[in-house]
């Protein structure tokens, strides 16, 4: 990963912006360091986004969180000068768009940023698919073509055959999709999503979430989304940036805002997480005792009564899941000459690291020996001991591990003879 | 008594800068009088050819098209009895003196409606002057209308655009503004120019509140003949003015009725006109 590189798609560097008349003086005390709530007592003047810096990386989901009233809405508006900055520069593929004129920015906001809006912002006098070629419309393309793709993008959203309805007679999750249709019709590198789930009822606002991470997949757009939500913020974001008072007080990938937050504000918002929810099989593995089934039952029998434990996963040469042996069968095969596979239980608890803990539960209280991890290739990846899943859900981090996946150099292989 | 502040004299002030307006433009306004006069008139006696009961069919036929068949066929009967009580021409003439200053109040006013609803600058000019104009007693528009251009039908009709003006003004100005800001930050956001925000989204957004501007207009321009005919504006206000001053209370209440009819007949056809797009869903303002 650290080797491969990583374009930056947008780069922000010091950008501010204040609100109302008196802005010369907020500059200045904002240099001074004054906070926000000092800056509007003095001034009048609100910060609406302060001195703030980060960058995007191509082909990424980058999510900014905050609070109400955290300057979320008026940062994203930056990014594509729906707001002016007072300050600061804000680079798209290395462009600054603050130094544009009026045809540059019109350019920009027609071919490389589309924008998807919190009450969906449809216009009410326009069709379905009028309304998804309304970015092609004023582009001056011709009528067919611009159809073509409107119908296209709409197909990509799953709203073929709506075409002809208006907005009114949709649900309004559909009427988001016509949103991200009308967005996506453009082909913009960029998406800017400001609360685009948000007045979505829960069920259907992780259907679009979910139909957004397979979008993000397929079409590889760098998507800047908003919420105020942590946990839409953890399912979709590959870093988040989290905000308070005009500032970004953390950048990270959504682990490492769970697990290391910054300050005590971070904490505080981390802090009513439903880690159920957030925390995978992935997060609480340990590394698991196996016996390659060539070694034989001998073998087997020796390293269960090392580790004192009375059952062990059997693997191939490949490290793939066969199934366990326990202590007791290993012994009769033993005595009656037979072979580790053929006493070998293939019928075992298995679950994929992204499992969440919800749906851990069942599978883990009904096991009878420990339930095995594995990945796409059947490769054994951990397991889940019992103590762990409670360990971790009642917020202790020792049965937590931070990135979600255990370390390269503990690999779940033990080869004691 | 002796004044403490000297009485500024305001009447002669206005008086000599009518008179000067006169003297200056006094040739281009008789050329665009005579003009006025001459489409007005014109239209008349062009609609007059037409044999009444035919017209009459003609149009309640536009009126269906437009609206429903319910007050195409209100229409029908209404002018039809028009007709039946000998008010037929008449009728016309107030009928093209109205739909002349409408048209007038509409081509001057909606593009003052739409400017001053992207400037605030002009907004504040506009409003002020709009208030002003409401609150001002109808027949002193006729006063500089006489001055201007005599008697007849021409005051007549300026004094009736300047009379139905303000509603088109503000409610366009009013329906441009209430377009939700969501949608304007659509507009910007997907790179449209000013022109495309106002002639794609806004305008036809506004639409309903526009023509309940129109419809407005239409009443005010109405209510408005009756106060033209005393500078000489002939039609159905004439026979009412001339019924109220020979105190003909028979005639009164005919001629009254007839631009009654005429007046439910325009309010219903532009105020269907204006709702019409509700039923397709394809409005929320
Ligand atoms: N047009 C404006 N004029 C003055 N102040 C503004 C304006 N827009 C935003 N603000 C102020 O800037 C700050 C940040 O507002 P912003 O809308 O960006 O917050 P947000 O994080 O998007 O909040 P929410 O979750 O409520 O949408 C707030 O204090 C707000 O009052
Ligand atoms: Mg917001």
């Amino acid at each position: 990963m650290s080797e491969e590189y990583i374009n930056k798609k947008i780069i922000v560097k010091g950008a501010t912006k204040i609100f109302g008349k008196s802005s010369g003086r907020a500059i200045q005390m904002l240099n001074e360091g004054k906070t926000k709530g000092e800056i509007l007592k003095a001034t009048g003047a609100t910060v609406g986004v302060k001195q703030v810096s980060f960058d995007v990386n191509e082909g990424e989901i980058f999510v900014i969180m905050g609070l109400s009233g955290s300057g979320k809405s008026t940062l994203v508006r930056l990014l594509n000068r729906l707001i002016d900055p007072t300050m600061g520069q804000i680079l798209l593929d290395g462009k600054d768009i603050v130094q544009m004129n009026k045809e540059q920015l019109r350019d920009v906001r027609r071919k490389k940023i589309g924008m998807v809006f919190q009450n969906f912002a449809l216009f009410p006098h326009k069709t379905i698919v009028e309304n998804t070629e309304y970015g092609l419309e004023i582009q001056g393309v011709s009528k067919k073509e611009r159809n073509e793709k409107a119908i296209e993008s709409l197909r990509l959203v799953g709203l073929a055959g709506y075409e002809d309805q208006y907005p009114k007679q949709l649900s309004g999750g559909m009427q988001q999709r016509v949103g991200l249709a009308r967005a996506l019709a453009n082909n913009p590198d960029i998406l800017l999503m400001d609360e685009a789930f948000s007045a979505l009822d829960p069920l259907i606002r992780k259907d679009m979430q979910n139909e957004l991470l397979q979008l993000h997949h397929d079409m590889k757009k760098t998507i800047i989304f908003i919420t105020h939500d942590l946990d839409e913020a953890l399912r979709i974001g590959d870093r988040i940036a989290l905000m308070k008072d005009g500032e970004i007080v953390q950048i990270g990938s959504p682990e490492e805002i769970l697990m290391s937050p910054s300050n005590e504000y971070v904490e505080r918002f981390v802090e009513d997480v439903d880690l159920s929810k957030v925390l995978t099989a992935g997060h609480i593995m340990k590394k698991a005792d196996t016996v390659k089934v060539d070694r034989g039952p001998r073998v087997a029998l020796r390293l269960m009564q090392q580790l004192g434990i009375s059952s062990i996963y059997v693997v191939d040469n490949a490290n793939r899941l066969l199934g366990a042996v326990t202590a007791q069968d290993t012994v009769e095969a033993i005595e009656s000459e037979k072979s580790l596979s053929d006493v070998i239980i293939s019928d075992l608890p298995m679950v994929s690291p992204d499992t969440v803990l919800t749906e851990l539960f069942d599978v883990v209280s009904t096991a009878s020996i420990p339930v095995a991890v594995i990945n796409e290739e059947q490769k054994l990846q951990g397991i889940i001991i019992r103590g762990a899943l409670i360990g971790a859900l009642s917020g202790d981090n020792k049965f937590i591990n931070t990135d979600g996946t255990m370390d390269s150099t503990e690999q779940p292989i033990t080869e004691v003879v | 008594m002796d004044e403490l502040l000297p009485r500024l004299p305001f009447a002669d002030w206005i008086d000599t800068g009518v008179d000067w307006l006169v003297d200056t433009f006094g040739t281009v306004l008789d050329g665009f009088a005579e003009v006025l006069e001459g489409i007005v008139e014109g239209s008349v006696d062009l609609l007059n050819l037409v044999p009444s009961i035919l017209l009459a069919f003609i149009f309640a036929l536009i009126a269906g098209v437009i609206s429903t068949r319910k007050i195409a066929f209100f229409s029908l009967i209404g002018l039809l009895f028009i007709d039946y009580l000998g008010y037929w021409y008449p009728m016309l003439q107030m009928l093209t003196l109205v739909l002349t200053s409408v048209i007038f109040a509409l081509v001057i006013g909606i593009p003052i409606g739409i400017l001053s609803s992207q400037k605030a600058g002009v907004r504040k000019v506009v409003n002020p002057i709009l208030d002003l104009m409401q609150t001002m007693p109808a027949f002193v528009y006729l006063i500089p209308a006489i001055f201007f251009f005599n008697i007849g039908v021409v005051p007549g009709v300026v004094a009736s655009v300047i009379f139905a003006m303000p509603p088109t003004i503000r409610l366009t100005m009013l329906g441009i503004q209430q377009v939700p800001k969501d949608l304007i930050e659509a507009t910007e956001a997907f790179g449209a120019t000013t022109w495309q925000r106002l002639f794609k989204t806004q305008i036809p957004l506004a639409k309903p509140t526009i023509m309940a501007g129109v419809n407005q207009s239409i009443m005010l321009s109405l209510s408005m003949v009756v106060i033209a005919s005393m500078v000489g504006a002939p039609g159905l206000g004439e026979e009412v003015y001339r019924s109220v001053t020979q105190l003909k209370t028979g005639v009164g209440v005919e001629t009254g009725l007839s631009i009654v009819i005429v007046a439910i007949i325009l309010d219903r056809i532009t105020q269907y006109a204006g709702n019409r797009k509700k039923k397709l869903g394809g409005n929320t303002l």
